[in-house]
């Protein structure tokens, strides 16, 4: 286990420091990427341009310039370009938004897709598991936007069943928090639970040939033992640990479209407008926020994976 | 019929739609079994016996399978009997071992909670006694250090070893029947003649009566008091094992049991084979099953010989063929040894 533990960590610094040269070199040669331009606006002369590239540091080389930011996020002083406000508070304030996102959205579409793949497996090619196909494949190609907008259209806008968008924080009202959820959380399970559902019935249709499934009959189990202690728990062990990394993926605010359509103010947003705003700092952080989140998550599925099946070795 | 004996197998067909036409992989089996005993049936792959033995206890799952015929335990009709009627059956009163260990078993458990969960389907019996008695099954065929092993996984065991966990868990319930089918073929030959012998005399110092399913004449020979052969979903031939062995009436088990290496011989070039493959079960003709392989093939052939007693003073023996006894006598015997003579040119 310490072993498993240490070679994480170590995977994960190297993660970092791959993700953040990568990231910083990509607004280092993109067009009109020089953050000078933009804080001195659009009046600026050139001689107040240099004065900024001087003071915030432009002018060094580039590694020297990686090196100070890196240690600026590190000791939590990194600032943005466009606002000059403190990187980290403003990812302190949008990830309540995100990890209610990522938690109550995961939760559902892995409940939905392990229902919808039970009902999908019962009868393969029957009239249950071909509707169901048909929705598995319309939810997963329909773009988050899209689905998104017409909600808040129908659903706020026209009728004012639900609120216009917007993040009500779990600590200021429960009821406003999960009011406020719940489109959010139905447009981006949506998509995952018609993947989900498809993945799991094929899991459980391979699952129902093994031999041990045989065993199992031929012990004299009950069906339901059958199905839920051999069938149900074999084929779920795929899933979980698919649902770790997509979980992990929300959470590290990768629901960009869902949080800006419902505009959560969570940190995907905070990406999407700091991309638009070509401003780095944030961009920096979210991205090795968004790494560690990744790594740490897939360790702990790891260690779950291991727990559920007991052939898969730690340290292997 | 009559509940005579333990198990009866009655005209038994199973068959399976598919896209091509009905395949009959159990074709009229009748055959019984008697609280105790040993019978081996005996078949090459495709020869419906594992489909049959399947078929026993209705674990069959293909959902375009037809069955047909009956199948009593003591007196019981088995065949088209509801799930939960057959639920107590499996593995209480009939107990299957299957071929292989490593997959029979669900790796995501320990193999001491496997056997205690068959007893807890059969016994209310607290899961800690229940495990007890797993460790103590594990004890008795051979397993050591059970109580540690028991904690274990399968994919922890050698196969053999593996393998004794499945004969563990057959006997958790003290069943009337065993079903083994293809128990050892997995397995290492090393271990093979070892793990046969202990079932057998696990069945014998229990009473328990054996149904093992094999291609290997070897086999049946160490452990059966009778035997079964199959080909293509029918039998061709029973008989007591001494009769087949020593007087065998169907050309296919001459073939079967020349194709058997003997160390009490010169070593021939090739071991010998049955020309020609096991024929498709689809849309099976009126004619003899083994015709189109058999080298002694005659105008009767074209005709589905009937499983009867031809043997005079031998009770048990019957067969599906044409041919006379003598005929028979005289054509088995391919250079001083039981065998197949050989179809001559291509074998058509």
């Amino acid at each position: 286990m310490t072993r498993f533990v240490v070679r994480r960590f170590l995977q994960a610094l190297i993660v970092l420091a791959f993700a953040s040269v990568f990231t910083f070199l990509i607004f280092q040669v993109i067009p009109n990427g020089n953050p000078a331009l933009r804080l001195a606006g659009r009046t600026a002369t050139p001689e107040q341009i240099a004065a900024i590239s001087r003071s915030w540091g432009f002018n060094k080389p580039v590694y020297v310039q990686y090196f100070d930011t890196m240690e600026k996020i590190f000791t939590g002083t990194v600032v943005s370009y466009s606002q000059q406000v403190n990187v980290l508070s403003q990812i302190r304030q949008g990830l309540p938004a995100t990890a209610s996102l990522a938690i109550g959205a995961s939760v559902i579409w892995l409940l939905w897709g392990i229902a919808f793949g039970l009902l999908s497996a019962r009868r393969p090619r029957g009239i249950v598991d071909r509707s169901l196909a048909a929705f598995s494949l319309t939810a997963i190609s329909m773009p988050v936007f899209v689905v998104g907008s017409v909600l808040l259209y129908v659903l706020a806008f026209r009728t004012s069943l639900f609120p216009n968008g917007g993040y009500v924080p779990f600590t200021q009202s429960v009821s406003q928090w999960f009011i406020h959820m719940i489109l959010p959380w139905f447009t981006l399970s949506l998509p995952a639970a018609g993947f989900y559902s498809r993945v799991f019935r094929s899991n459980l249709l391979e699952t129902v040939h093994q031999e041990f499934v045989r065993t199992a009959r031929a012990k004299g189990l009950s069906r339901r033992r059958v199905v839920m202690g051999h069938i149900v728990r074999n084929s779920l062990i795929p899933v979980l640990s698919l649902w770790g990394l997509d979980f992990a993926g929300v959470i590290g605010g990768g629901a960009i479209l869902t949080e800006t359509v419902f505009n959560l103010h969570g940190i995907g947003q905070y990406a999407a407008s700091s991309i638009q705003l070509l401003d780095v700092p944030p961009i920096m952080v979210i991205v090795m926020y968004a790494a560690v989140a990744v790594v740490i998550i897939g360790a702990v599925v790891d260690v779950l994976y291991a727990l559920l099946d007991p052939r898969i070795l730690l340290n292997a | 019929m009559s509940a005579d004996h333990l198990l009866e197998v009655d005209d038994l067909r199973v068959s399976f739609a598919t896209e091509e036409g009905v395949v009959r992989a159990v074709d009229g089996v009748s055959f019984y079994l008697d609280a105790g005993e040993a019978l081996a049936i005996v078949g090459e792959s495709g020869s419906g016996k594992s489909a049959m033995s399947l078929t026993l206890m209705g674990l069959t799952r293909d959902t375009n399978a037809t069955f047909n015929g009956h199948v009593y335990f003591e007196g019981s009709e088995l065949v088209g009997a509801s799930e939960s009627a057959l639920r107590h059956i499996r593995g209480r009163e009939i107990a299957m071992i299957f071929q292989d260990p490593m997959s029979a078993l669900n790796p995501v458990y320990r193999v001491g909670e496997q056997i205690a969960e068959q007893i807890r389907a059969h016994e209310r019996i607290s899961k800690r006694k229940a495990g007890e008695r797993a460790i103590e099954l594990m004890t008795r065929v051979g397993i050591p250090q059970a109580r540690e092993r028991a904690g274990a996984y399968p994919h922890e065991f050698s196969g053999g070893m593996r393998q004794r966990v499945m004969i563990a868990m057959a006997f958790s319930c003290s069943p009337r029947v065993l079903i083994a089918d293809e128990p050892t073929t997995a397995l290492d030959v090393t271990v093979q003649a070892q793990i046969l012998a202990e079932m057998r005399e696990l069945c014998r110092e229990s009473g328990v009566a054996l149904i093992l399913v094999t291609h290997d004449f070897g086999i049946v020979a160490e452990v059966a008091e009778r035997a079964l052969v199959m080909y293509a979903g029918q039998i061709v031939e029973q008989a007591t094992v001494e009769e087949l062995f020593e007087d065998p009436q169907h050309p296919y088990t001459w073939g079967l049991l020349g194709s058997v290496p003997r160390l009490d011989r010169p070593r021939s070039a090739r071991l010998p084979t049955i020309g020609g493959s096991t024929p498709s079960l689809l849309n099976q003709g009126s004619s003899c099953r083994f015709a189109p392989r058999c080298p002694h093939v005659f105008g009767r052939c074209e005709d589905v010989p009937p499983l009867a007693l031809q043997v005079p003073g031998q009770h048990e023996h019957r067969d599906r063929c044409w041919l006379s006894v003598e005929e028979k006598r005289s054509f088995r015997v391919v250079e001083g040894a039981i065998g197949l003579a050989s179809q001559g040119g291509s074998g058509s």
